[in-house]
């Protein structure tokens, strides 16, 4: 009989193995799926002109995406701003600095604040991290774009320093060991061979700290006060503002199924949605090129 | 002078290395900082009644349970989903899947999915399972919108436990006349556990952590009681502490702390669960 059974399972078990490996991709179709169902009809029912104005307050009909936009962009920005030097520092750091020892410290705490709940860092941002801009800045508010990007930046930086880090431990030794054999200081070695031969993955790292930071929502949403302004001067990094994230966040709760707003809302998560999708696919055939071109200079 | 420029080479180092090390220090201290300081926080606030009571007074007094335990429900809920799909599907890409288009496609896909905004994943999650499939606010629904987000984490961390089991296992095994599934299932899946193991807890405890996938799927503001089934809405540990931090006045900040605490334990023990794993898998490894 033992045979028999072995048959069935052999038929099978790839077969459903084979269906599941299969899955990411119609999971990726149906979240874009469900996207265009519910957000599309938002282009029917609010003009394209008001869509792209510069001012959002559903409870009028105005539903003018641009001061979300402009949001999204000054706290990714600033964002950035804070985790590239931070994020890629410690990832040099961390890969060639660093005695052994450290390394091994540094690299779990890191993956701490990755796994940190950003709602707890919300949390924290509105307790600790807002008062004090206030007080220190001496703002009306601590809650703004300021506060955002500064949560953000460190919400960032565990993606950026893991991925930079690997990069920059994948290029060969033997780099390095040239490098120095020809009489350059560590530091220089650093800067002009190993940083250069792993830009392809540092730049992954950075697109997707990029990603990372755009899509993130419960702390943004916490922190940033909220207000739907449009954000285009350098002040208003001191002023409150609202990402697209957030707004979702905020008003899918509390709209009617099938309403115009619910539809807007729906648009604004395609338009993440579909920034994702080029940012992902971006950082991805960045390392599938540095690859092929590793493959081609090894063979 | 060229003794000159050689040592102003090595100030130049050792400045950059200092600034290198101040940079690390900057960025690693305040994440122990904000650890170090929700445990002293919140520590007043744990007692029994906290972690085992209902809450009253509008959430004001009383205790977290209902949260506590809609948190381990949607864990639970989401691990039935994502572990067999998200094991099976590293299986295929380590063990069947040759590197052709539709691989890489299928690649693309799993990067994709990482990268969706989490509030995405709440908007998906809430078009189909909870309006278009009708299981409304939920934990079902909650629990397959999670299980999605995680399935990349899982798929990542297996395939790369997966590939890391050496080939001579499976040579060895097929020239026994073991088949293809025997192979995988005696051999290489016993192998690569430990590896697996780690990878499914770190992609739950993000799951544990979420908030904005669970919105408008299945977190309910304020219920006294346990869920009875899986088609109730529940409250969970992120959304309470987003509830209390904004939506509640005059809420004490003890409770406040108690619960950011609660919830970093919960998701920090899963944590440290998958690092002593790994490193125990480590050292038991022969190969």
């Amino acid at each position: 009989m033992e045979p028999k059974k072995l048959n069935w399972q052999e038929f099978f078990i790839p077969r459903l193995i084979k269906a599941s490996g299969y899955s990411a991709i119609l999971f990726v179709a149906l979240i874009f799926f469900f996207l265009l169902r519910e957000g599309l009809p938002a282009l029917g029912e609010v003009k394209l002109g008001d869509l792209f104005s510069e001012r959002w307050y559903p409870i009028e009909s105005h539903f003018g995406v641009l001061p979300l936009i402009t949001g999204s962009l000054i706290i990714t920005v600033g964002a950035m701003l804070v985790a590239l030097p931070f994020g890629i520092g410690t990832a040099i750091f961390m890969a060639e600095v660093a005695p052994r020892w450290m390394r091994e410290i540094l690299k779990p705490l890191v993956e701490l604040l990755g796994g940190l709940p950003s709602v707890v860092l919300g949390f924290l941002g509105i307790l600790v991290l807002s008062p004090f801009l206030r007080v220190f800045l001496d703002l009306p508010t601590g809650l703004t774009a300021l506060a955002g990007a500064l949560l953000l930046g460190g919400i960032a930086v565990p993606t950026i320093v893991s991925i930079a880090e690997d990069a920059l431990d994948a290029v060969p030794y033997s780099y390095r060991e040239a490098a120095w054999a020809m009489g350059a200081t560590r530091w220089q070695t650093i800067w002009r061979v190993t940083l250069p031969a792993a830009r392809s993955g540092v730049l992954t790292a950075v697109m997707l700290g990029i990603g990372r930071t755009i899509g993130e929502t419960m702390a943004v949403m916490m922190v940033t006060g909220n207000a739907p302004v449009l954000a285009l001067a350098l002040t208003s990094i001191f002023h409150p503002v609202r990402t697209m994230t957030a707004t979702i966040a905020a008003e899918m709760g509390e709209v009617a199924s099938g309403s115009v707003h619910y539809h807007v809302l729906f648009f604004i998560g395609l338009v993440l949605f579909i920034i994702s999708l080029i940012v992902n696919v971006a950082a991805s055939s960045v390392v599938f090129k540095s690859k092929k071109r590793a493959e081609r200079v090894l063979s | 002078m060229k003794r000159a420029s050689f040592s102003n080479r090595d100030l130049i180092q050792r400045l950059g290395f200092s600034l290198l090390t101040l940079v690390a220090l900057v960025t690693v201290l305040p994440i122990l900082a904000v650890v170090m300081y929700i445990i002293t926080e919140g520590a007043p606030a744990m007692s029994w009644e906290f972690l085992t009571a209902m809450p009253r007074d509008g959430m004001r007094a009383g205790g977290i349970l209902p949260a506590i335990v809609g948190t381990f429900y949607l864990t639970l809920g989401t691990a039935i989903f994502s572990v067999p799909l998200g094991i099976a599907a590293a299986i295929y890409l380590s063990e069947y899947a040759r590197e052709n288009w539709l691989t890489r496609i299928i690649r693309i896909a799993i990067i994709n999915l990482a990268g969706i905004p989490s509030v995405v994943y709440g908007l998906f999650g809430m078009g189909l399972f909870v309006i278009f499939l009708k299981f409304g606010t939920s934990i079902l629904a909650a629990s397959l919108t999670l299980s999605i987000m995680t399935l990349p984490v899982i798929i990542s961390a297996s395939e790369e436990a997966l590939r890391a089991v050496p080939q001579a296992f499976r040579t060895v095994s097929i020239s026994l006349g073991g088949t293809r599934w025997q192979t995988i299932r005696r051999i290489v899946l016993p192998q690569a556990l430990p590896g697996i193991l780690t990878g499914v807890i770190l992609g739950l405890e993000r799951a544990a952590g979420e908030t904005a996938p669970i919105l408008f799927t299945g977190a309910a503001f304020f219920l006294p009681r346990l869920p009875g089934s899986p088609l109730d809405a529940t409250m969970a540990l992120p959304y309470h502490l987003f509830v209390i931090s904004t939506q509640v006045p005059e809420m004490p900040f003890q409770i406040q702390y108690g619960t950011a605490l609660v919830l970093i334990a919960f998701v920090l023990g899963m944590n440290i669960i998958a690092t002593v794993i790994r490193s125990r898998a480590r050292a038991k490894r022969q190969w």
